[in-house]
């Protein structure tokens, strides 16, 4: 361990690697977040699926970019595929847990991440997939900070997502009754809101969301039908640390936690940098905790 | 007791015994349905109770297997060296240490998980509802990670457990033993439990938590007595299937979070959580069905058990004790003053 | 609260009839039924373990098809097929011990056929030695295996400290040649945290210390892993002279991806498990150079009247199932522990499992896969690992010198492909 850390102190150049490949990661964890974020919000579903949504996004997108398609065009499709797959689950499952207690949409989206994993293993083989993007990677100071052309495209296009998102939050009618029915259902409806067809769009929308991540991490890192588990505690981790309703602190607390497994994973050793994730929940957890017993409440 | 009562109890109790030694070659299987049924009856006590939704209660189960492994191995030998030699080691146990260091690992696992419980709950009962549940979650999956990084106990390569000294016919009947006497003793436990003063503030919490406090209740000492409970007997019977499965390491055997941690709380869902016939008879069916067809749908398994926690939740949540507690109010006792009295008892968070 | 119980009664004993019912009311198997031999085995299906587990059962399937085809086993002058009752281990050894104490106890199954995986191993040996009933594994190579000493398990593969040791040992060879010393030779390393490669890497570990090696980087991968950037960060600071992985497909996806996607130049890489993974079809040119140990090769010269010569099989297997590229061992040694079962038939001229036992102990059979021959642990002590080099997409034999085929390219440059082939 002292010796890791050894090293980043006598050659710095190798944390600009750490936090260019945390930070560019990061961003795709902010759009699952994101997804998560805006759901939680809206209808109060805590979406334990999110992950699987991510990692089925993926699939879908290795699929299509084994019939020729290159994964960046096969953005759109998935994107589409992943709205509808949205809309279905939202009409079979999660419309009829909304109102229930809250235990019930955590435990039937729990019970829907085990079929969709299961499903994934059977359709598309238990294999580790990639897939391959064919651009380039970049180097930086002689050689010794490479970055690959696909990371930053898929920066870029992250950031753009979420200012596309932002935008039409802001402007457009649909944004609008979003954020009338996440502050308060019940006077949306007295509004004239359809709050009924708010939900189906917010979960739909997360879908197609976690489908573009899905399709980004596919070019990345790798596909694998039971690895969704870890994108769903990461976007928990996010939304938990950065509260809800704040797209800054999501964007924050996504490119941090890229950078903070980059560094365990150097310091402590890969093994340590996806359990690092689950460290943090528990601590973002009592964080929030420690903040609201000051005011003697309980996180609920 | 009613005398129907007595019956029907001694008839479990006839079954129970009778049924290994009329079925010699099910009697692992039938071991694991007295596990189930443990797993099911603990996890109810925080579940259903008290209202509080653990999703990582199987880390009491891990730990327990852990303690007892640890104790079995580090009573005669040096236990890093064991471990470190990945099972190269071959030891010979005698009987006497085999009996005794079993013996003292069940004891020190329960108690240990009953401490570890009383520690954690400090932490994790300041949250609520759903926050609860991802809480125990991280918390069982960061036991796992940090069990598999701990090389004094073999890390991700396992301990191989002490080998039973004696024939295989009389090994499965000494586990089915035990299982079955820590299955029944926590069953009498918690009946006895749930009529006293303690079961009743549970219920309070259950109902509202704040109200409780209100009224003079000190509700985290009712927490945490409540769970250190459930993972006493968890510590039992996790020391008990560690020895029964020959070989344990963190990541599959000891904290299953996503079979057994999940099935115990499907077990209850399917039973009727809050009751103390739910848990024994959700288990009972599930561990039955499971059997039955599990092994003849070849990879489809968990899609049916996801399909089943999806439909289980969203149209059948109040389990089979539920259902016909909701169908024969009065042949439960309870008094029908009007439809509103069921509709507002089930709706209760 | 009377009818209560009396319903809860009834719900129980219901339940109580159907468990009994059921499972003692399936005989599905006996161990030889009519001109059937069952063989039983437990296999990871789904779960971390489903690629190689799937690997390993069409290695079976592939030889109970042949044998059947080829005319059954004949016992005592009977013509038997023979036939595998399969159960979904889920890649859980907890799983693993259960189904094999169902196997044996309900289904009257005589004669098992191994899990895939160490673990997996660990926990069914246990089951089958109490019920001494033989097994013959192919899937699980830790060392730890056969120093228990079960009598009742037979292996037809090597053991996993020969996995990667036989690379190091070519590390040390090479560098003499290049006018160093062996003992300056700097090894990274990164190991999956279970069972197999913990005994992989202690393998390594020994070998190293035989020629005074250190070790610069020492990771452990995790179950789930999707990301080594972090340890190749590691890789590029330090500069070792040589990077070895082991974490089945996972590890070596993902180490082979993102080694070339970081332009790192190690001068000899080495993983396990390049088959299952697939390595030429998904990096093409980025997979050159990188050392893979086998239990088997198609290009070695063994030979059966079952399957024919090993390049024999490997064009069998690829028509058989369309979806493979290269022959995975895994699926290889599962054939010839199949090979195994049928050979100890043949010569017991019986059933009886002592008898099948003590057979399976004299073993001494040529396959396809290689030799087989039980030392007294029951591992195959007759048959050799190789380490083959992928050059310009194909798997070349290049170690130990006794079986290659092709020389070493060396050293492997940043991106793939080697020295020799950039000056072509």
């Amino acid at each position: 361990m002292w010796d890791n850390i050894q090293i980043l102190v006598a050659a710095p150049v190798f944390n600009v690697q750490l936090l260019l490949n945390g930070l560019l990661i990061g961003a795709v964890f902010g759009l699952a977040a994101y997804g998560l974020a805006l759901v939680w919000g809206v209808t109060n579903v805590k979406n334990l699926a999110q992950g699987d949504f991510v990692m089925f996004g993926g699939y879908l997108g290795y699929e299509l970019s084994k019939h020729g398609l290159h994964p960046i065009f096969a953005l759109i499709p998935v994107a589409a595929v992943m709205y509808v797959f949205g809309w279905i689950v939202y009409k079979l499952v999660v419309s009829r847990v909304i109102q229930r207690e809250l235990f019930t949409s955590l435990l039937a989206t729990f019970g829907l991440a085990i079929v969709m994993q299961q499903s994934m293993n059977l359709l598309f083989g238990p294999e580790v997939r990639t897939v391959e993007s064919g651009f380039k990677t970049r180097e930086l100071f002689d050689g010794l900070v490479t970055v690959t052309d696909i990371r930053m495209i898929s920066f870029v296009l992250c950031g753009l997502l979420a200012l596309a998102l932002v935008l039409f939050m802001k402007k457009s009618r649909m944004g609008q009754a979003i954020r009338a029915t996440a502050q308060d259902a019940r006077a949306a409806r007295v509004m004239g809101v359809d709050t009924e067809r708010v939900y189906a769009f917010t979960f739909s929308l997360n879908a197609a969301i976690c489908g573009v991540a899905g399709v980004l991490i596919s070019m990345i890192w790798v596909l694998q039908p039971f690895y969704g588990i870890a994108y769903s505690v990461r976007a928990f981790v996010i939304v938990t640390a950065a509260g809800l309703g704040n797209l800054p602190g999501v964007i924050v607390m996504a490119l941090g936690l890229g950078a903070i497994e980059q560094y365990s994973g150097f310091v402590l050793g890969a093994q340590f940098q996806q359990a690092t994730v689950v460290g943090l929940l528990l601590i973002a957890l009592i964080w929030r905790r420690l903040l609201l017993q000051r005011h003697r409440q309980a996180l609920q | 007791m009613s005398r129907n009562s007595i019956i029907l109890h001694c008839a479990i109790l006839a079954a129970g015994i009778v049924a290994p030694l009329l079925f010699p070659g099910l009697v692992f299987q039938f071991a694991m349905l007295w596990i189930m049924i443990l797993f099911a009856l603990t996890w109810d006590v925080l579940g259903g109770q008290m209202g509080y939704n653990s999703l990582g209660n199987i880390l009491f189960f891990g730990f327990g297997m852990y303690i007892c492994a640890i104790t079995q191995i580090g009573m005669f030998y040096n236990v890093a060296e064991y471990t470190a030699a990945f099972g190269a080691i071959k030891v010979d146990f005698t009987d006497q240490q085999y009996y005794v260091g079993l013996a003292l690992g069940l004891v020190l696992a329960a108690v240990a998980c009953a401490l570890v419980a009383a520690l954690l709950s400090w932490v994790l009962f300041g949250l609520r509802g759903p926050y609860f549940a991802i809480g125990t979650l991280g918390a069982a999956l960061a036991a796992a990670e940090l069990t598999g990084a701990w090389n004094y106990v073999g890390g991700g390569g396992g301990i191989s457990m002490p080998v039973f000294p004696g024939e295989p016919g009389v090994r499965s009947l000494f586990f089915y033993s035990l299982c079955m006497a820590a299955s029944i003793a926590c069953y009498f436990f918690l009946r006895w439990l749930y009529g006293t003063r303690f079961g009743l503030a549970l219920n309070a919490i259950r109902d509202d938590e704040d109200k409780a406090e209100a009224m003079g209740l000190h509700t985290n000492r009712y927490k945490m007595v409540a769970w250190s409970i459930s993972a006493f007997f968890l510590g039992i019977v996790g020391g008990l299937f560690g020895n029964m499965t020959g070989f344990i390491e963190p990541m599959e055997v000891a904290y299953p979070t996503l079979t057994f941690g999940i099935f115990m709380v499907a077990m209850t869902l399917l039973g009727g959580k809050g009751t103390l016939w739910g848990p024994v008879i959700g288990a009972t069916l599930f561990h039955v069905v499971k059997e039955v067809t599990w092994t003849y749908l070849l990879g489809w398994q968990y899609v049916a058990l996801g399909l089943l926690i999806i439909v289980n939740v969203v149209y059948f949540q109040q389990g089979i004790m539920g259902w016909m507690q909701e169908r024969w109010p009065q042949r439960f006792g309870l008094v029908v003053d009007s439809e509103g009295a069921v509709a507002s008892r089930e709706n209760a968070p | 609260m009377r009818p209560l119980f009396k319903r809860s009664a009834m719900a129980l004993a219901v339940g109580m009839a159907i468990t009994v019912g059921t499972l003692a009311g399936a005989p599905a198997y006996a161990k030889v039924d009519g001109d059937k031999i069952i063989l039983g085995s437990a296999i990871s299906l789904t779960g971390k373990y489903s690629q190689e587990g799937k690997n390993a059962r069409d290695g079976y399937d592939l030889a109970v098809k042949m044998i059947n085809d080829k005319g059954g086993v004949t016992v005592a002058g009977k013509v038997y097929k023979l036939e595998i009752a399969y159960y979904d281990d889920e890649s859980t050894p907890a799983r693993t011990a259960q189904l094999l104490e169902r196997l044996i106890n309900q289904d009257g199954i005589k004669y098992v056929l191994g899990p895939y995986s160490s673990g997996t191993t660990k926990a069914a040996a246990p089951v089958t030695e109490k019920y001494k009933i033989p097994m013959v594994e192919a899937e699980g190579a830790s060392r730890s295996l056969f120093s228990q000493g079960y009598r009742y398990m037979f292996a037809a593969l090597s053991t996993s400290e020969q996995y990667l040791a036989s690379a190091i040992a070519l590390a040390a060879e090479v560098a003499v040649k290049n006018g160093k010393k062996a003992s300056d030779v700097k090894v990274a390393m990164a190991f999956e945290n279970d069972p197999f490669s913990l005994d992989v890497r202690a393998g390594v570990l020994e070998e190293m210390k035989k020629f005074g090696m250190t070790a610069v980087i020492d990771d452990k991968l995790p179950r789930d892993l999707s990301d080594m950037t972090a340890t190749m960060t590691k890789v590029k600071a330090l500069k070792p002279d040589m990077l070895v992985v082991s974490g089945h497909t996972k590890g070596a996806t993902t180490a082979g991806r993102q080694l070339n996607e970081m332009n790192i130049a190690v001068p000899l890489v080495a993983f396990t498990h390049c088959e299952s993974a697939d390595l030429v079809d998904k990096f093409k040119k980025g997979a050159d150079g990188i050392l893979c140990p086998t239990q088997w090769a198609e290009t070695l010269s063994y030979k059966d009247p079952v399957f024919g010569s090993a390049s024999d099989y490997n064009a069998l297997f690829l028509k058989t199932y369309k979806d493979y590229d290269t022959v995975p061992y895994q699926a290889a040694q599962g054939s010839a522990a199949v090979l195994i079962w049928a050979d100890a038939f043949k010569r017991a001229q019986g059933f009886d499992t002592e008898k099948l036992r003590d057979t399976l102990a004299s073993t001494d059979l040529e396959t396809f896969y290689g030799h087989i021959k039980f030392g007294p642990a029951g591992n195959n002590i007759a048959k050799p690992m190789v380490l083959r080099q992928i050059q310009a997409g194909k798997y070349n034999v290049v170690a130990p010198s006794k079986w290659a085929s092709h020389k070493l390219d060396y050293p492997r440059m940043a991106g793939g492909g080697t020295m020799k082939q950039a000056s072509k």
